[in-house]
């Protein structure tokens, strides 16, 4: 088929955007890349798809193969695979489609990770909110035990796995991997210490991989087709397509799957349809709310996760959120870190402490109460809810946008504090 | 060990420890908050923040939190680094946001972790302008205060609560900036060390209720250093002063025994010393009653009668000092003197004297208990017994999985990961008494039955060891094979571990733990034996003299003597009613020296005021067989002195006996010439000439207030300090200001360390030893000769048609002499009751509550029914609880429902 060789992931979904089922998903050669898989050795999958070079699609982008190369193999007793489906990255909505859409890819991309590195209980932990992907996924998941591509000695294989769907209790922390481990064993949902990673010491402290659901659904067409195919799909470095989506007053939100490398201003102005009218441009966040600022300027830069790096912001989730000129950037910040500082854990004293002051701060500029010496508290969490000195990512995530927006938008915050209030309010 | 450089300066540190904790032992201050040095590192607060450069050609390096970072050779180490100061100024000003500016009216000030370290980062201005968040307060009972807007999120009081003591009923609740630290719902903190969390937490969160309701700042606190006298185990202790009274109990670290922890009898069992059931003047009993007398005309009075010719019998007490049991057996000569055991405790002591002394393997230290990797519980209720070695033991019990997770590159300081890896999963630890205890959640596997059923599993895990030891017949498989899993733990093991004791009164169980400890040392294994016995100095009064209290009875009751004296002991709680009341008549004359108002002290003819621990000094011996000294702390205003005093002015007064005891250390010195197996005592402590640059040590703090003010509504001269004769404190605030010894450390402090934290500034490196070794002195060490194993194995226990058996069942609080007199722990003692099997409710015809007449040793008694896990059918526990009528244990009775319920 024409379509699945240059938008594996999605060429298949149904345009009723209903499930696609067991008998659907094979009819298209279904569960032929986990027939086959099965008949490798688990290492040689691990080497096809770290030579794919698919990225960890939950943001990081660290080479697949390379995580679970990291797997002990010679250890004995229960490893675990996990699907990351606890989307709650603000302006991201790509895995729920994935997971209503094709809730079988995901789970031959599982059985076949799960298998290359020989995990026997596999997990998809599920965002809380997305309760028709749960509705899916559990038939998905009892169409695939009743065909038997689940359970004990999968087409003969001698390998075993069996999926649970585990409904998160919806907390964003639980999106981060060790987070995910703690909820999942009904603890707090506070990030683990790293090291040992997860895939040493994980799930009840035994060897586990998270993997995200895009990523995960990648890997059936990667083992179907070859690295090198793979490769080939891409338009940079970084191997396949990539699911993209933009978020905010563009003429047509929505998600695509393009190759990996597609230009931000190609996804923005071409798929997205450009800002609605009368609208212009101001920003955009190019990969969920924890990522950089970036602008018009930034339209040639490719969305892949070396090149986004290298204009300053990361590639993230790859849904964008695109800002127009009618909307107070200070409000934009405000309303990001209200998120990000409900959502801390409450573990470690800069995110718990330091993201309420900054939601207040900006909270008191947006509404005309700024005070002398607010922008300089503003920086000084920025320098200072930073990598390594937080315990987990979600503050310094959070610090992405407020430091590229205090810079960017220096003349609003200035115009805030001077007219005691929002300028945006008054038209 | 490792060179790096801290501040461009080389410096030693041990291989794999964590940052923190090697600049802190090489005497650098990093401010800090989640990480503690038993509970180890959390990267919860990051206020320990450092900048750390790769090499040489680093000129960049990078901020790391200290506790979670371990050391490399040649790593270098920046504290001062602007960034590294700036990032811990902030982490203070994000701690300051939120936390009350109501240091004046908070208990914790003045000793307060987060004051220190907000000192020591130099944060003084709060720029965070909005409302700071509140939290609702919980009653948490009468020992806890609980005050959480002061709370900073460390996550130390969950960790120590739940992670290191096993508690349940505290947690984190909530998340982002509102997580709560308490309970489900207000109530009484169910662990039994719940005091700890005022010495855990950084700041005022939980704070000491007792101190609370008398309150006194740390620099107006008098301190000494003393020993609990709560139990056996023999924890160290700062009790603090102020007026004449006893304020607070805080604790006192000691490496070798309680490290950093008390239990809550020990931290709050104090108040009994400020009981208005003290005795506080001499008392002199006539037909008019009883009534005060000076303490010229008491002493007088009781010379007199020892004086008179008559022989004298004298009774010590597993409660009072080697001194005290020792100035008896001199007033009254060896053969006159009894220790004060009940006729069964007398058996079962001199069975552990003979045990320790006779067998190869060790008594070994907390510390040494901590590290042990595998533990076979025999027949005692730990935690009720002996609460510090419970907890303790529940460290041991950690240390298999430790091993494991350490094997994955994890340091064993890394908390966290710590627990990632090793999932709550129990290592070798083996339980077995009569009934379903506390310490059984920590325990692999549990064995619960009669103490001769105990005594059997025991004898057939020692017969697994060592097949010349009799054969053990009718255990069911199940036993069977528990007993071989055992066998076989503890011959995995490096250093195992056999816990019994005197705690299910039987002998047959401590012969058989001594049997199966003595197997493994004779399988080469370095195997320890911790015999728990329940007093503070049962073991000293027991390696004096260990007559029980029986044949005190029956020498008197041969009619020779006149005078009886005793010392710290109320013999109702040892012997029955009827008994003591006719043993107590066979004497025209009884003296009685104690601190409280007991049925032994309404019985004397005169009671003279016996100084408590907090009023004198004395040396005791806990059961680990380590001679402690404790020290006076206060003079109170009554006419109470130390109960050897007492003794050696009687004796003086009769001109008899002149004693040359001019000091306490004459008793030591004369007890060990005279006792063998207190040869080496005096060297437990510096004795009272001791100085250092020729001055004493100050019981008061160079901060006290007050000093010229305390007295002026009496006179406006400043009175002379009480000379001190038998110790090298000063009752002042004048003295050597530095470090004394370790067994004379009076109170931890440091220059801008005010909290307990300062505990690291005294230890040779920060959680280690303190400086020149933990005070205290091991007197028994094992022979290397072999075993003298006990041959015999009790026959099985039948459950009779209307017998049931009675087993002891020692309480936290209740079962201990004088905590009973602290009224917070007595507000906390469960009423009497008898445990029964839920099984034998049928069989006797009762719901849970009913009443149950109890006939046993000829008395008979109604108690309401309790069900107890884990009891055999057959079998009834007896709580030893005030109000209970005193019986031996085990004993038969016979139990019937008391009344029809109503209908």
């Amino acid at each position: 088929m024409e379509g699945l060789n240059e938008k594996p992931l999605t060429a298949l979904m149904r345009p009723d955007k209903a499930a696609l089922s067991l008998a659907e998903y094979e009819r298209a050669g279904g569960y032929q890349a986990l027939r086959k898989a099965l008949k490798l050795a688990p290492v040689e999958i691990q080497r096809v798809v770290k030579e794919s070079n698919l990225r960890g699609r939950g943001g990081a982008g660290f080479n697949t193969g390379m995580k679970w190369s990291f797997v002990p193999m010679d250890s004995d007793g229960t490893k675990y695979l996990i699907a990351n489906a606890d989307e709650m990255e603000p302006g991201t909505f790509k895995d729920r489609m994935l997971l209503e859409g094709n809730p079988h890819q995901l789970i031959e991309g599982m059985i076949i990770s799960a298998f290359a590195i020989v995990a026997t209980e596999a997990y998809i932990f599920l965002r809380w909110e997305y309760a028709l992907a749960s509705e899916r996924m559990s038939k998905a998941l009892s169409e695939a035990r009743a065909k038997g591509y689940l359970g004990r000695d999968i087409f003969s294989s001698g390998f075993s796995l069996d999926i649970k769907l585990h409904v998160s209790a919806g907390r964003y922390i639980c999106g981060e991997e060790t987070a995910l481990l703690n909820a999942l064993e009904g603890r707090r949902a506070v990030p683990r210490a790293k090291p040992p990673f997860p895939q040493v010491s994980g799930l009840w402290g035994r060897p586990t991989v998270v993997n995200n659901v895009e990523t995960l659904s990648n890997v059936p067409h990667i083992i179907a087709n070859g690295d090198e195919w793979y490769r080939g799909l891409s338009r940079s470095k970084d191997g396949g397509t990539k699911i993209y989506g933009v978020s905010g007053k563009v003429k047509r939100p929505g998600l695509w799957e393009l190759p990996m490398g597609t230009t931000i201003g190609e996804i923005l102005e071409e798929h997205a349809g450009g800002m609605r009218e009368g609208l212009k441009l101001r920003c955009l966040i190019p990969g969920g709310a924890s990522t950089e600022f970036l602008t018009e300027e930034h339209y040639s830069v490719k969305m892949d996760f070396d090149s986004v790096m290298e204009a300053g912001s990361r590639m993230g989730t790859g849904t964008m959120i695109a800002v127009d000129d009618k909307t107070c950037p200070v409000g934009v910040l405000r309303n990001l870190e209200q998120f990000f500082a409900q959502e801390s854990c409450g573990w470690c004293t800069p995110c718990r402490e330091g993201l309420p002051w900054v939601e207040k701060t900006l909270s008191a500029i947006e509404e005309g109460r700024a005070k002398p010496g607010d922008l300089e508290v503003l920086e000084m969490h920025g320098t200072s809810l930073w990598i390594g000195r937080t315990y987990c990512a979600l503050a310094p995530g959070a610090m992405e946008p407020l430091r590229s927006g205090l810079k960017l938008f220096r003349s609003d915050f200035e115009r805030h504090i001077k007219e005691k209030g929002c300028p945006y309010k008054a038209h | 060990m490792a060179k790096i450089l801290i501040e461009n300066r080389e410096y030693e540190v041990e291989d794999g420890q964590n940052l923190l904790q090697a600049c802190l032992s090489h005497g650098f201050n990093i401010p800090y908050f989640c990480w503690h040095p038993a509970m180890h590192s959390a990267g919860a607060c990051r206020q320990c923040a450092v900048k750390v450069f790769k090499d040489e050609n680093d000129t960049r390096g990078r901020i790391v939190m200290s506790c979670v970072m371990p050391v490399a050779k040649g790593m270098r180490v920046s504290i001062d680094d602007p960034e590294a100061k700036a990032f811990r100024e902030n982490v203070i000003e994000w701690l300051m946001s939120n936390h009350p500016h109501d240091c004046p009216v908070c208990d914790e000030g003045g000793e307060c972790h987060l004051q220190d370290m907000t000192q020591m980062t130099g944060h003084v201005y709060r720029r965070f302008r909005f409302k700071k968040r509140t939290y609702k307060n919980q009653y948490l009972g009468p020992l806890v205060n609980h005050e959480m807007n002061r709370c900073i999120q460390c996550y130390r009081c969950v960790r120590f609560y739940r992670g290191y003591a096993g508690g349940r009923d505290l947690d984190a609740f909530a998340s982002r900036n509102r997580v709560y630290f308490g309970r489900s719902e207000d109530g009484v903190l169910e662990s039994p060390f719940s005091g700890n969390l005022v010495e855990v937490c950084p700041t005022g969160v939980f704070t000491d209720k007792t101190l609370k309701s008398h309150f006194a700042r740390k620099w107006d606190l008098q301190t000494a250093p003393s020993v609990c006298v709560h139990c056996g185990v023999g924890c160290n202790i700062i009790p603090g002063e102020r007026y004449g009274e006893l304020r607070r109990v805080s604790n006192r670290y000691n490496g070798e025994v309680n490290g950093y922890f008390l239990c809550d009898r020990g931290r709050f069992g104090y108040e009994f010393v400020n009981s208005p059931q003290r005795v506080k003047e001499a008392l002199l009993k006539t037909a008019d009653g009883v009534q005060e007398v000076s303490k010229e005309e008491a002493l007088r009075l009781a010379s007199h009668m020892i004086g008179m010719g008559g022989k004298v019998m004298a009774v010590g007490s597993p409660r009072a000092t080697v001194e005290t049991n020792f100035a008896l057996r001199t007033l009254a000569g060896a053969e006159n003197f009894y220790s004060g055991f009940s006729r069964h405790e007398a058996r079962l002591a001199s069975l552990i004297v003979e045990v320790m002394e006779k067998g190869p393997a060790r008594s070994p230290s907390l510390k040494e208990v901590r590290s042990a990797d595998a533990v076979l519980v025999l027949g005692e209720d730990v935690t009720n017994t002996a609460p510090i070695l419970a907890l303790a033991l529940r460290q041991a019990a950690k240390n298999g999985p430790l091993k494991t997770a350490m094997k994955l590159g994890i340091p064993f300081w890394d908390d966290m990961a710590i627990k990632t890896a090793t999932q709550g999963k129990k290592g070798p630890f083996y339980a077995a008494a009569p009934y379903a205890t506390d310490d059984d959640d920590a325990a692999v596997k549990t064995f619960h039955g009669p103490p001769v059923e105990i005594a059997r599993f025991a004898a057939a895990i020692a017969r697994e060891l060592n097949p010349s030891l009799p054969i053990v017949d009718g255990h069911s498989e199940e036993t069977a094979s528990l007993a071989r899993e055992v066998a076989q733990a503890l011959l995995e093991a490096e250093r195992p571990l056999v816990v019994s004791g005197t705690g299910s009164g039987s002998e047959a169980v401590i012969q058989a733990a001594a049997n199966v400890a003595w197997a493994l040392c004779a399988r080469g294994k370095k195997a320890g034996l911790t015999m728990v016995m329940p007093e503070c100095d049962s073991l000293g009064a027991a390696l004096i003299d260990s007559k029980g209290l029986d044949e005190a009875f029956a020498a008197a009751a041969e009619g020779e003597f006149d005078t009886l004296v005793i010392a710290e002991n109320d013999i109702f709680r040892r012997m029955e009613t009827e008994d003591a009341e006719n043993f107590l008549a066979s004497f025209s004359h009884v003296i009685v020296i104690d601190h409280v108002i007991n049925d032994t002290v309404k019985a004397a003819h005169i009671t003279l005021p016996g100084a408590s621990f907090a009023e004198s000094t004395g040396t005791l011996i806990n059961f680990e067989g380590r001679a402690q000294k404790f020290f006076q702390v206060f003079v109170s205003a009554g006419a109470q002195q130390a109960s050897w005093r007492w003794l050696k002015d009687m004796m003086d007064s009769t001109g008899l006996k002149l004693q040359k005891w001019e000091s306490l250390d004459d008793v030591t010195s004369d007890a060990a010439a005279v006792i063998p197996a207190f040869e080496k005592i005096t060297r437990a402590a510096p004795k009272h000439g001791f100085r250092i640059a020729g001055q004493k040590i100050p019981r008061q703090t160079h901060r006290r207030s007050g000093r010229t003010a305390v007295e002026a509504d009496k006179t406006v001269y400043e009175s002379k300090p009480t000379e001190d004769e038998d110790t090298p404190f000063s009752f002042s605030m004048e003295g050597f200001q530095g470090q004394p010894p370790s067994p004379l450390i009076a109170r931890f402090w440091a220059p801008g360390w005010n909290s307990v934290q300062s505990v690291t500034k005294y230890q040779e490196y920060a959680g280690g030893p303190l400086r020149g070794g933990d005070p205290g002195l091991r007197l028994i060490e094992p022979k290397v000769a072999g075993a003298p194993f006990f041959k015999a194995v009790p026959i099985s226990f039948k459950a009779r048609k209307y017998g049931w058996l009675l087993v002891p069942m020692p309480r936290l609080f209740g079962s201990e002499e004088l905590s009973v007199f602290s009224p917070p722990l007595a507000s906390l003692q469960a009423k009497p009751f008898i445990g029964i099997a839920e099984e034998d409710a049928e069989r006797l015809e009762v719901e849970e509550g009913d009443e149950i007449a109890v006939r046993a040793n000829g008395k008979s008694f109604g108690l309401p029914a309790i069900f107890v896990p884990g009891l055999t059918r057959g079998v009834a526990a007896v709580p030893l609880l005030p109000g209970m009528a005193m019986l031996t244990l085990p004993a038969w009775g016979v139990l019937t429902r008391a009344k029809r319920r109503a209908a």
